[in-house]
């Protein structure tokens, strides 16, 4: 904390306020600041060693896994471990990412237009069984997913859309929490009386969802596409039940097929699990404002 | 008859209306049209996704595919027969499944709680004066809730893994991470790491909605930092602890990530370790999903009842 004095014109000297600092009266101790930072650190600590250790080892073989230092670099393994893995999950990684990825958005780009359009409607028009509608979703809501799964895949065994791509990605596009963020952001953004005018020019219901709401959604967009793109990702117990080619199947799901089938060099799943990752981990980075925004929405009015 | 004539009651209204009222009639028929044109899509999809799939679950529970006629290894084309509650009998019947069913529940007893204060604090902690840039923590503690949930658990059991653990040379000798006392807590790690920054992100979001003024008006009271924590902002994130809580006991109940990629290791956990692999490892195309889809209702009636008693016990406690 800074005690630099400052003097006025008139000769009196002061303790000016630093810039982005609380006023002094309220300013905590040093103690409590000093302690604040520990506790911090060792969160930080606790949360980033585990993906720090998942870049090293993924650069090691077996042997530097067991013997060296866990939380340093040793032998510079990586092209190794990419031909290991290459061989290991038979030339299908690349493959599984790109699924991952196609998966993901496709999954997040529909069910984000289907998401706001609902929302858009509970928001702002009336009809009937809208309530009724409203409650039913939000129960979907509260439902565990995982659940759904099993009674799912008897669905579609029974329609024949088991080990199809449309297996992983039509479930993945239903997102309550996606309708829930849109009937929340469409009430707050959409101006009624913009959407009258609108009616008022003429222009029909199409042409104002497409050319203004959208436009005016497009940043509640943007967070509902995250969660659904991390959601599709992330889900691995709905493509283990309904996929079993290999070609078609998801980044989380090959590389955990492959760990329970064959005994891998370490070295390789690591880097397999790294590489999973880093598409995620850019859109975290890139992105973090639209997820807060997101859940403030979720969690304030909900 | 009776709807006939309800049915027709509003037609004679509107045709002896005044033509405005009759305009705003079509007007209503024209928003309510509009309204569902914009809902139908999600709403399909919807009843595809969750709402047929729980209607068939419920009706498949009921039922058992039995091979018809005799044969050596029982013959016949499998035909489904409705045998009542035998499926239910067979879960409720069954120790393998109250014992999942008592590690997930002892699970989340230690590892919500824990999970809920950590992200309380962390979310206070940022809040509050003592830190100066919140944003760089901010994102680190979130960042684990990028890695899905295998993955985490696969870069975790390697954690664990005696051989290359870079964890177990500091620890007493003869401690390890997979056995059967310490394999849960060890799993409750691995959950706990993946969603602390989830749930700290949704508490902050709700300490940021907190007006201003109120800090201010307490801070002229004479109110001090701490008192303004425990006072004011605590009882204002109630709302948005107990959807964290609510949303993690769902979350819990269905456990599954982590035991099946543990028990990749560890194959004394069995297949059954939790309900949810057991509905998954007993499903089954010759006898049927009735069994598995037994579980999956058992499941979601135990998760909808401690959701129901958690929230009654915070209503009741405020």
């Amino acid at each position: 904390m800074s005690t630099k004095l400052a003097t006025t014109a008139d000769g009196l000297q002061y303790r000016p306020s630093v810039e982005g600092m609380p006023p002094r009266s309220i300013a905590p101790k040093t103690p409590a600041r000093v302690i604040t930072t520990v506790i911090l650190v060792v969160a930080l600590l606790y949360f980033l060693v585990p993906i720090a250790w998942l870049i090293i080892a993924s650069t090691k073989n077996n042997a530097d896994l067991a013997s060296s230092f866990g939380f340093w670099f040793a032998d510079m393994n990586l092209a190794d471990n990419w031909t290991k893995l290459m061989g290991w999950t038979q030339r299908m990684f690349p493959r599984w990412v790109f699924n991952s990825v196609l998966y993901s958005t496709v999954a997040a780009t529909v069910g984000t237009l289907l998401s706001v359009s609902a929302g858009y409607a509970m928001a702002k028009f009336k009809f009937p069984g809208k309530n009724l509608t409203m409650g039913v979703i939000m129960g979907g809501l509260l439902m565990p997913i995982a659940l759904l799964t099993i009674p799912l895949y008897v669905v579609f065994h029974n329609i024949g859309l088991t080990n199809t791509m449309w297996a992983v990605i039509i479930p993945s596009v239903v997102s309550p929490f996606g309708v829930f963020l849109g009937r929340v952001y469409a009430e707050s953004s959409v101006p009624t009386e913009l959407l009258e005018a609108a009616r008022i020019d003429g222009a029909g219901e199409a042409r104002i969802f497409f050319t203004m709401v959208l436009r005016l959604l497009a940043p509640a967009m943007v967070t509902i596409f995250l969660f659904i793109f991390v959601a599709t990702w992330n889900n691995f117990l709905l493509p283990l039940m309904m996929v079993n080619s290999t070609e078609i199947m998801p980044v989380t799901q090959g590389l955990y097929g492959m760990m329970s089938y064959f005994a891998p060099d370490k070295g390789a799943v690591m880097l397999g699990a790294l590489l999973g990752v880093i598409p995620l981990i850019l859109l975290f980075v890139f992105l973090q404002r639209f997820w807060q925004a997101g859940l403030a929405a979720g969690s304030v009015k909900g | 008859m009776t709807t006939h004539i309800q049915g027709a009651a509003p037609q004679a209204v509107a045709a002896a209306a005044p033509p405005g009222r009759r305009r705003r009639r079509s007007k209503d028929r024209h928003e309510a049209l509009t309204g569902w044109a914009f809902l139908a899509p999600f709403v399909l999809l919807f009843v595809l996704v969750f709402v047929i799939p729980i209607v068939v679950s419920v009706i498949e529970s009921f039922y058992k595919r039995v091979p018809s006629g005799g044969g050596l290894f029982g013959g016949g084309e499998p035909v489904r027969t409705f045998i009542g509650m035998e499926n239910y009998a067979e879960v409720a019947s069954s120790s393998t499944f109250w014992l999942g069913i008592a590690r997930v529940v002892g699970y989340a007893a230690i590892q919500i709680p824990i999970m809920i204060g950590v992200a309380l604090a962390l979310a206070l902690l940022l809040d509050s004066f003592l830190v100066r840039r919140p944003g760089f923590f901010r994102l680190s503690y979130f960042l684990p809730y990028a890695i899905p949930g295998v993955v985490a658990a696969m870069v975790w059991l390697y954690l664990y893994s005696p051989g290359m653990s870079p964890l177990l040379p500091y620890l007493p000798d003869g401690f390890s991470f997979m056995s059967p006392g310490v394999i849960l807590a060890s799993m409750a790690n691995m959950t706990t790491w993946t969603y602390t920054g989830y749930n700290m992100l949704i508490f902050l979001a709700a300490l940021q909605s907190i007006p201003g003024d109120l800090y201010e008006a307490a801070r002229i009271d004479g109110a001090s930092g701490w008192q303004i924590t425990t006072k004011i902002k605590i009882p204002l994130v109630r709302g948005a602890a107990l959807l964290a809580v609510l949303l993690s006991i769902i979350g819990t109940i269905q456990l599954f990530n982590e035991p099946a990629i543990m028990y990749t290791a560890n194959p004394w956990m069995g297949e059954n370790y939790t309900p949810m692999m057991m509905a998954y490892n007993n499903r089954n195309l010759i006898s049927g999903m009735g069994f598995s889809s037994a579980v999956s209702v058992m499941m979601a009636l135990i998760a909808g009842l401690l959701a129901v008693v958690y929230a009654l016990l915070q209503r009741k406690a405020d």
